[in-house]
Formats: structure tokens, C-alpha cells, sequence
């Protein structure tokens, strides 16, 4: 059957179904059905998280000074980012103000993740969807050795040799059969575009990053106190600044910052020689393949992050910026705002929830988590095994955010739409400079591989927003300034009786906002939005669909029962998940089963 | 087979403590702070739900122990340890880590670097429950816990690492409003935390009530 949604997409869901189920447990699991034509074009798709995720409920009753460490538990990713839009609205609702480091630190701790975030994504997660290690193998380490150079001029692991030991440890690897990392991997398929040295040379700068990821982790730890999982304090940063002194355990000296220093030259280096001349090359070789765009070209969210002054959050002293673009008009770009009832709501239409009438929005301050699990009519398989949902009925475990009632793309992307929209300066430059290079019109921002552009860009503008916070924390220090926390408000019985508020940020992956209650000392309602509800988000009750599903529309899939592109595009939204994908033929039985990572 | 008694060893904690028994490995190490005095060279970690962040602790150590929630596909409760190269090749095979990065991922990567522990120990435990958001620990798995730090403790003797009872102060643990006594004293009921589940989603725990 044939269908129009208001947000300008046409679904089919005649044809072959294609279900990609990914399985893992922290931010939600995911799974993806789309249905092909037979031309092998996707012409519907489903997005659902197929997981109850109730951390507003287990916060319920807690003391809102360890919400943070609750949230940090959320995501195996993205730690930091829940903490800190939890200390967030945590402050914002007890009229806490930090002290200046302190905004220099948690900034530099923020942009930590999203530099290694980006990286790690890149090497880690998303290359293997267009770069192939096993091709690699065959590549002649001398002409990587001439591509290199040309790609990157400055880079200084470019010989023929250095190419020549890296493919002989990764043949070691591959020979020893522990292709862990490589596995599940679709080699032969056609999709894969690049000559053997640029696969050789991606591979090897896959190693690269893991080195430089050991090193960015570290900043976690210095200013955090601790890694995995570092430490958050409401009222600034739980480190305290000792620069003459030794002794004191845990105090930030001069050692330490001269390490962090060492660590963002790093970043400087590796985002300039390596990832984005990555980026150029390996795009360079995929300029045809524009898929993806979903609602990038239409509807876009952020709410910016990175304020240059503490307690600052006006749009202009964001460097990340903020702004809401709808209907594709770039020429406007609206302010949003948070706090509004009527700007961002969250709707349950087809999410396994319930709550007032049918069609009703409640802001996230309003919110409800009362689940409510049934299938549609037409769903196939049964009760424990689904092998088709019913995407006309409730499919998923994810609400519908909506701004203004439109679904909106988050994320590095939009980010990027939005601040090369507003004419936010370094952004504009970096987009124009990118396009020029690879002779691309700004419509080709608009896809998958858009995503991943902007994501590297954003990586480089990171590393020195990054050091523009260091040099401003030392000369802060300098000044006699050596303040990381304001405690006046730290006991309850200072506090409102009741009072709510709300934490933003950007996470890599997106917009993130917690919505806090606090009554009498204790949450009394606390809800997250998070990037991957924005993304991954089911249909309205106007049948609006979300970016995920918008972004996979009319895709062209070489080979069906590899869904080497499905995995592309939602690979570069980065979301926090691994996939298991069944291939189903149209009667609903499964053709292949395939882990995917 | 013994040879040099390793000069640094990782003993780490693994998992979700916001999801019932995948929380096991974070607890033992929590308990194993809190009964046993490590000489220095032994360092405990939680590594919560981290992936790729381990490395650089996998690099610094020549020997490891890891203690997580595995499904062997044996009784919930048994315990199971495992060395060496079959810590990360029955990983592999059986896809028995329950984490999103995966443990085996993060050691095959510590094998590509050269960064991996020359030792590998795993003590692992089958879960009873993990589809329990906000739950904790099945009291099958949680008796597990001495156990499996006997185990531990074992097995640091026989790299030649004497363990005495007593307290170790450490700063990788959980933050102590995730500490495991105040982390259950403070949760909600079985129905607000929506621990019912459904037949979809939660067959397991539709099994583990039956």
C-alpha cells in the first residue's frame, strides 16, 4: 500500500521485507525493517527500539546530587555527556552557578568525548562500511606509500616500509583467525569502491586512532579523577587545582596540565593529517553514492553546547551552535527553546506507552513512562518472535520528539546544516573549504556521507575549541583564580521546596536534554530525551516519520540480502548500538541470518 | 607452566549495574575492595559498560583477571573460569559477553596492538536475570560473589601474589550512590519499574518467574 506523509515522504510496504535487528542493551536496543521493490530500492521503513529503557523511573525518589552517576550508566559510549546534561539540570533547577574553570574544565572534558567519540566512530565503527581491510592485502605498500603523501603532505608515517609492516601484522592477524574485528564483514560485495592502497591506508590509520584514542581517554581521567566513568559534581568539577604543588593526591598541577597540552596537540595533529585528508579520500572515491539525506535537508535540531562563559547558555556565546531549521528553508533558523511546553513534546501515538488522548504531545517536564506493550493487527510471527511488526499500530519502545511537531534530524550533521546556515563563522569556512576540495555542491552535505563529513569537521573545530579552553584555564589560574566548585547550595535544606529545571548538551551523536523535578530534597520526575530518540524515532500521529527511516528511503541496495547500505546510513547517525540482521524472504521466512557489528 | 610472577595485574569488573545480574562483575571487584587488603602491583577496576576505554588499562597490565555475568548456556548460578587463549576465543565463539562494545572485540583490538595481558583469567558467572532494568543481583548469582573472589584470589597465588583479609582503598570503583547497598535501598517496586516485562522482550524473565 501506497502512502504520502506530511513530511514529503511516499511509502510502500509492498515488496521483499528486510528486518535488521541489532541487540545491544545500552542506550535501547534497535531494529530496523524496510521493504525493497524489485529493483532493490527501499520503499518503506520502520525504525523501533525494541527495548523498555526506564531510567526515569529507577530515578524516582533519589537524591538529585547522584543523578549523574546514574545517568552515566545509560550509555557505554557517551558516559560523560548524560552526566554532565544531568549536573546540568541539576543546577539550572536549584539555581546553582559554577565558577569559571569549572566551565573550562567540564568544556574540555565535553569536548574530549566528542573528539574521541568521532574518532573512534570513524576507525571503528564506521570505515568497515566503506573501507575493507581484507583488500588491503593485496595492496603494493610503495604506491600506498605515493598515496599517502599525496593525501597528506605533513603526515610522517607515509614510507613504503611503515606500509609494508602494517599489512604483514595484518595478515599475521587475519592468517591467526582472530578476524574479530573484521568479521561479519560483506567483502565481495560490489558496494565496496576503494583500490586496495586506499583500503591499506585507511587500515592503517585504523591503528593509528587506536593508539591516539588511549591518549584522549586520559584528559577523562585527569580532570574526572577516574576512567571508565569519571567523576561529576553538581556545583562544578570534583578536581581541585594545586599548580605549584606535588603533593597533594588528585590536585591538578602543572605535570598533569602539561599532559593535557601534549594530549590536544595530539588531537591537532591526527584530525589535520589523518582523519580529514580520510575523509576526502575515502569520500572522494564514493561522490556518487548521495544517499541518506533523509530529513537532513529538511528538518534540523540543536540545542548547542560549549558556552564560552559559565552559566551562559544564549545562543551567541555557544560554540556549537543552536537553532531549529523546518520545511528545508536554511534562510531562517529558529531559536529554540527548551523550557516552552509548546516547542518540544514527545508523543506516544506509536510508542509502547500510554498516555491522555490519542495525538497528545506532553513536554519532557510533563512527561509520563507508563508502558503499554501491544502489537498491531497485522504483525507476523508471534508473540516472542516477531518477524514483522505492524508499523501502523504502536512499534516501539522509543517516544516521538517533536519540535513544533516536526521530526527533526540531530547530531553532527545538523549541527553543521544549522551553524553554516546562521553563517556561525569556523563552521562556514571549514563546510566551504571541504566542498571546494572536493568540488561538491552544498546539497551533497544532505546524505550519508554529508554525516560523516561533518562529523570529521567537527572533530578538527573540537581540538581547537579544546585548546582555546586550555590556554584560557591557565591563564585563569595565572590570575589567582583557582575556584572549580561552588558549594553554597550543596545541602538540601538550602533548596526550594520545589523547584525543576533542564540540562542540555551536544552529545556526539546529538541533542541531549534532561528534564528534572525536585520536591522536598528528591526527584520527583526526570526525563531524557536522548539523540537516538530524535533518530530513531516511530511515527506521529500525523504519520510523520523519523530520521532513521526518513534516511533510508528510496536507497538503492546492490545485493538485498547484504545490507551493506542499510548499515551505512544508520551507521552514521553513530548510534549506540550493534546490529544482528535476518533477511527475510517475502513470506516472512528468514533466507540468511547475519551478525553485524 | 609457571613462570615469572607478573609485576602488574588487572583485576577488573565488567558490566551493567543497572541491569540485575550483568551488574556481577562490578560487584565482585566493589566486594573484593571491601574484604581483601591487594598488595600495590594488583589494581581493581570497575569497568562498567566501557569498551574501547579499557585499553589503555589492558596495555598497562601483564596479567589480568575479569570477572562478568556470561552466558555459558549453563545452570544460572555456575561459575566458570577460564584461561588464557580461551578467555577470548570461547568469547568469540560463543558471543558470551552480554556488553555492547564486547569484551572480545576489546581484547581481539589489544591483540592487534601488541597491548594485550600475557595472562588472562576469567571468572565468570551464569546469570539468573538481566532483563531487570533498575533490578539487582538474583541471590543465586549474588552467593557467587565469595566464590568467585576465592577464585580470584586463588589464582593471584599461584602467579605468586600473597592476599591477606583486610580493606583496599581505591578510587576506579563505582560512585558510592551506585555502591550496591545504597543502589538497593533506593530502587522502586517491581511494577513501577516496569519489571513485569512482556512476552516479546523479556522471554527470558517470563522464564525465570515461571
Amino acid at each position: 500500500m501506497t502512502t504520502q506523509t506530511p513530511n514529503g515522504f511516499t511509502l510502500d510496504n509492498s515488496g521483499k521485507r528486510i528486518v535488521v535487528d541489532p541487540v545491544t542493551r545500552i542506550e535501547g536496543h534497535m531494529r530496523c525493517e524496510v521493504n525493497v521493490n524489485e529493483e532493490g530500492i527501499i520503499t518503506n521503513a520502520v525504525s523501533t527500539g525494541t527495548m523498555w529503557r526506564g531510567l526515569e523511573v529507577i530515578l524516582k525518589g533519589r537524591d538529585p546530587r547522584d543523578a549523574w552517576a546514574f545517568t552515566e550508566r545509560i550509555c557505554g559510549v557517551c558516559t560523560g555527556t548524560h552526566a554532565l546534561t544531568s549536573v546540568r539540570a541539576v543546577e539550572d533547577a536549584l539555581g546553582i552557578s559554577i565558577p569559571e574553570n569549572a566551565n573550562s574544565i567540564r568544556n574540555m572534558m565535553q569536548l574530549a568525548l566528542q573528539i574521541h567519540d568521532h574518532i573512534v566512530h570513524f576507525y571503528h565503527l564506521h570505515a568497515l562500511d566503506w573501507v575493507n581491510p581484507v583488500n588491503a592485502l593485496r595492496a603494493d605498500p610503495k604506491a600506498t606509500s605515493e598515496l599517502q603523501q599525496m593525501a597528506s603532505p605533513s603526515h610522517p608515517l607515509s614510507s613504503p616500509g611503515y606500509f609494508r609492516d602494517v599489512q604483514n601484522r595484518l595478515k599475521k592477524f587475519v592468517e591467526s583467525g582472530q578476524l574479530g574485528l573484521f568479521k561479519n564483514g560483506y567483502w565481495d560485495n560490489p558496494a565496496y569502491l576503494l583500490p586496495p592502497e586506499a583500503d591499506l591506508m585507511a587500515t592503517t590509520h585504523y591503528l593509528e586512532a587506536l593508539d591516539l584514542q588511549k591518549e584522549i581517554v586520559k584528559i577523562h581521567t585527569i580532570f574526572g579523577g577516574k576512567n571508565p566513568h569519571p567523576n561529576w559534581l553538581v556545583g562544578g568539577v570534583p578536581c581541585a587545582i594545586n599548580v605549584d604543588g606535588v603533593g597533594a593526591v588528585g590536585a591538578i598541577n602543572m605535570e598533569r596540565l602539561n599532559l593535557v597540552s601534549s594530549i590536544i596537540d595530539k588531537c591537532i595533529e591526527f584530525t589535520n593529517n589523518v582523519y580529514l585528508p580520510d575523509v576526502v579520500a575515502v569520500g572522494g572515491f564514493y561522490k556518487n553514492w548521495l544517499y541518506g539525506g533523509g530529513l537532513s535537508s529538511q528538518a534540523c535540531l540543536a540545542y548547542g553546547d560549549i558556552p564560552e562563559h559559565p552559566n551562559d547558555f544564549s545562543p551567541e556565546q555557544l560554540h556549537l551552535p543552536r537553532g531549529a531549521i523546518i520545511n528545508g528553508n536554511l534562510n531562517e533558523v529558529h531559536d529554540v527553546d527548551v523550557r516552552d511546553p509548546e516547542q518540544i513534546q514527545e508523543f506516544v501515538d506509536h510508542s509502547w506507552y500510554e498516555y491522555g488522548e490519542p495525538g497528545q504531545g506532553l513536554h519532557p517536564w510533563d512527561g509520563v513512562t507508563a508502558p503499554k506493550f501491544e502489537l498491531g493487527p497485522n504483525f507476523k510471527g508471534t508473540k516472542t518472535n516477531i518477524q514483522e511488526l505492524d508499523e501502523s499500530a504502536k512499534y516501539s519502545w522509543i517516544k516521538a520528539p517533536r519540535w513544533k511537531g516536526h521530526a527533526m534530524e540531530v547530531g553532527p550533521l545538523a549541527r553543521y546544516i544549522i551553524g553554516y546556515a546562521k553563517g556561525h563563522e569556523d563552521i562556514k569556512n571549514q563546510v566551504e573549504g571541504l566542498l571546494g576540495t572536493m568540488n561538491l555542491p552544498v546539497s551533497a552535505l544532505f546524505s550519508t556521507l554529508g554525516r560523516t563529513a561533518a562529523r570529521a569537521l567537527e572533530a578538527e573545530y573540537c581540538c581547537r575549541l579544546q585548546k582555546h579552553f586550555f590556554d584560557k584555564l591557565i591563564t585563569n589560574i595565572k590570575n589567582g583564580d583557582s575556584s572549580t566548585a561552588n558549594v553554597e547550595k550543596w545541602e538540601p535544606k538550602t533548596w526550594p521546596k520545589e523547584s525543576k529545571g533542564v540540562g542540555m548538551t551536544e552529545a556526539p551523536r546529538g541533542a541531549l536534554g534532561h528534564w528534572v523535578r525536585i520536591k522536598d530534597g528528591r526527584i520527583e520526575n526526570y526525563q531524557c530525551v536522548v539523540p537516538t530518540t530524535w533518530n530513531g524515532s516511530p511515527r506521529d500521529s500525523q504519520g510523520n516519520i523519523g530520521a532513521f527511516e526518513a534516511s533510508l528511503m528510496n536507497t538503492k541496495m546492490e545485493r538485498p540480502e547484504e545490507p551493506v547500505e542499510i548499515l551505512r546510513t544508520l551507521h552514521s547517525f553513530d548510534p549506540c548500538l550493534a546490529c544482528s540482521t535476518h533477511v527475510m524472504s517475502p513470506d516472512g521466512a528468514p533466507l540468511t541470518t547475519v551478525k553485524v557489528r | 607452566m609457571q613462570a615469572v610472577k607478573p609485576e602488574r595485574v588487572l583485576v577488573l569488573g565488567i558490566g551493567n549495574v543497572l541491569w540485575a545480574d550483568e551488574g556481577f562483575g562490578v560487584r565482585c571487584v566493589e566486594t573484593m575492595a571491601q574484604t581483601h587488603a591487594l598488595p600495590e602491583a594488583v589494581k581493581l577496576l570497575d569497568g562498567g559498560t566501557q569498551g574501547l576505554y579499557l585499553l589503555p588499562f589492558l596495555e598497562e597490565a601483564d596479567a589480568l583477571i575479569v570477572f562478568d555475568a556470561v552466558d555459558f548456556g549453563l545452570e544460572p548460578g555456575t561459575l566458570v573460569t577460564m584461561r588464557d587463549e580461551d578467555v577470548p576465543a570461547f568469547m568469540g565463539a560463543k558471543k558470551m559477553s552480554l556488553h555492547q562494545t564486547g569484551f572480545q572485540d576489546v581484547l581481539a583490538t589489544a591483540q592487534l596492538i601488541g597491548a594485550c595481558p600475557g595472562r588472562m583469567t576469567l571468572i565468570g558467572c551464569q546469570p539468573v536475570e538481566l532483563e531487570d532494568y533498575g533490578g539487582s543481583l538474583r541471590p543465586a548469582v549474588a552467593d557467587q560473589i565469595p566464590r568467585a573472589l576465592e577464585e580470584a584470589v586463588r589464582e593471584l597465588e599461584s602467579w605468586g601474589i600473597k592476599v591477606a583479609p583486610g580493606v583496599t582503598l581505591c578510587d576506579d570503583l563505582v560512585d558510592p550512590s551506585l555502591a550496591r547497598d545504597a543502589y538497593e535501598h533506593g530502587r522502586p517496586s517491581e511494577e513501577d519499574a516496569c519489571r513485569s516485562g512482556d512476552q516479546r522482550f523479556f522471554p527470558a524473565a517470563q522464564k525465570a518467574r515461571a
